[in-house]
């Protein structure tokens, strides 16, 4: 498995995106923050994804977007889609 | 004050090349929301749009002519050929100084843009030509427009997004009734199916996967379109005195901003903006019968437009009929209040509302009546063009039937 794969790691870099897209620092969010704690509206929503997007190498459908409400529920949708590519290209396979 | 007089009405977009051609398919609730010709490498996430698919620049203009023209300048001439032809108007002597000029658009020459920055970045050739800012400029189409026609009024051009078009016509409306020009041709033009614009508009997740459905519980999204809707206004005693048919009036223009996001729609704005567009056009609620609403197709711009038009009609919202057209030609952003003010007009003039295409479900949030997919019959005496563009500007229109009684206001004394 990859450190990809590995929740804290995984929140962190998550966390990592969040805190740079935003411009507030990352000692501000946590797994258990919400959007609308951090004051997220949907255009930031829009912005996370797609800086997501470049940092995983993932493609973060639209019904994936709107279920992204908190921190923890974004980890969850970019670790299912980490493991969905990483089945459908195995470490090492490209 | 004079009243408003509409001599000529010009339009290219998906729906067609003409006025004719648009309205048989606007009447027919035919979508022109198709396959796109380019669907990108990697494909875009949305595969369709409404491009002026018979549109062919050959067609209209001479090599030499299209040196200077981007597509979206081709299209406002294009449409103000059509509609300056209709009136049967010439700008020569006192009158060429006393008309103007006024176009929307939202991002100018957009494929002529692309094209210096591909050669710069992607070719690495440190050479953009030399025509391309003449080509770029937003006002690109409203200059071709005057000198082709010698009109040596007001000549300027609006960009607020999705409202440019009907802030153009609406100050071309104002200047008219005002004194300030005796004609002016006014409307808007864009065109933005150039890639770069594609993919920004892609990764904002506003566009629908396959085609809007406006004020459906199932809509996804907006689809874009492009091309040109222009008018002719003309001071209604000049009009009348060259024996000029008179198509339509323009009677009220309210404006307003949302003050509160940059892209999500608010309720207060766009209700102010049709409070002020009616009392412009000295008009109760209960007099206007059709609404050409902004109606994108997103969850968000349908409901509050919705939950808006009931605010400021109360009662009579009950009555009215609304539809969106941008379920056959897309939404042509800066174009959209200039192409939908075609429509309108000519919604008047023909006693037949056109639908809402692409309509499945109802959402209760989105609860008038919307005409769903089936052109409808009715006697409407005045109607209204909403445009809520991003940023949070707002520009509503007032349309009449040019055979409605003389209001009150504009009686002489």
């Amino acid at each position: 498995m990859s450190d990809e794969c590995d929740v804290n790691e995984l929140g962190r870099r998550v966390i990592r995106v969040i805190a740079q897209t935003q411009r507030i620092p990352p000692d501000q969010i946590s797994l258990d923050s919400t959007f609308e704690e951090l004051k997220i509206d949907s255009l930031d929503g829009i912005n996370i994804v797609f800086a997501l997007e470049s940092e995983f190498g993932i493609a973060i459908p639209d019904d994936g977007v709107q279920n992204m409400r908190s921190v923890r529920e974004t980890v969850a949708g970019v670790e299912r889609l980490l493991r969905q590519k990483n089945v459908a290209a195995p470490p090492g396979a490209a | 004050m004079s009243r408003v007089a509409i001599t000529g009405l010009g339009l290219v977009c998906a729906l067609g090349n003409t006025v004719s051609q648009c309205w048989k398919r606007l009447a027919a609730g035919e979508s022109r929301i198709l396959p796109l010709s380019d669907p990108g490498n990697p494909p875009y996430r949305f595969t369709r749009g409404g491009e002026a698919w018979e549109f062919r620049p050959a067609d209209f203009f001479s090599e030499r002519e299209l040196l200077m023209l981007d597509r979206f300048a081709q299209f406002a001439v294009m449409a103000a050929r059509e509609a300056v032809a209709q009136s049967g108007l010439r700008f020569e002597g006192a009158l060429a100084d006393r008309s103007a000029v006024v176009t929307g658009s939202s991002v100018g020459g957009q494929f002529s843009q692309e094209e210096g920055y591909r050669k710069l970045y992607r070719e690495n050739i440190p050479r953009v030509g030399p025509l391309t800012i003449p080509r770029v400029m937003a006002n690109a189409g409203a200059s071709r427009i005057a000198s082709e026609f010698g009109i040596r009024g007001p000549g300027y051009t609006v960009s607020t997004a999705c409202s440019s078009s009907n802030h153009a016509l609406g100050q071309a409306f104002w200047m008219v009734r005002g004194g300030q020009a005796t004609v002016a041709v006014a409307g808007g033009s864009e065109a933005v199916f150039a890639e770069g614009l594609l993919r920004a508009w892609e990764s904002m997740r506003v566009v629908s996967p396959d085609v809007c459905r406006p004020f459906s519980a199932d809509r996804k999204g907006l689809s874009l379109g492009e091309g040109a809707g222009m008018l002719v206004l003309e001071n209604w005693e000049h009009a009348a005195a060259r024996g000029a048919e008179i198509l339509g009036e323009i009677v009220g223009f309210g404006m307003s901003s949302d003050a509160y996001h940059i892209t999500q729609p608010s309720v207060d704005g766009p209700s102010n903006c049709m409070k002020w567009a009616l009392r412009d056009a000295g008009m109760a609620p209960e007099q206007v019968g059709y609404i050409n609403a902004h109606g994108t197709g997103t969850q968000i711009n349908d409901q509050t437009e919705t939950e808006a038009i009931r605010g400021v009609f109360g009662p009579s919202a009950g009555r009215l009929l609304v539809s969106s057209t941008k379920s056959m030609h897309g939404h042509t952003l800066g174009a959209a209040g200039g192409i939908e003010a075609v429509a309108t007009v000519l919604t008047l003039r023909n006693s037949l509302v056109p639908p809402t295409a692409n309509f499945t479900s109802p959402d209760p949030a989105c609860d008038l009546d919307v005409v769903a997919n089936r052109a409808r019959a009715a006697e409407i005496e005045a109607a209204m063009s909403n445009t809520f563009a991003f940023g949070g500007l707002n520009a509503s229109v007032v349309f009449a039937r040019p055979d409605r009684p003389a209001p009150r206001q504009n009686q002489p004394g």
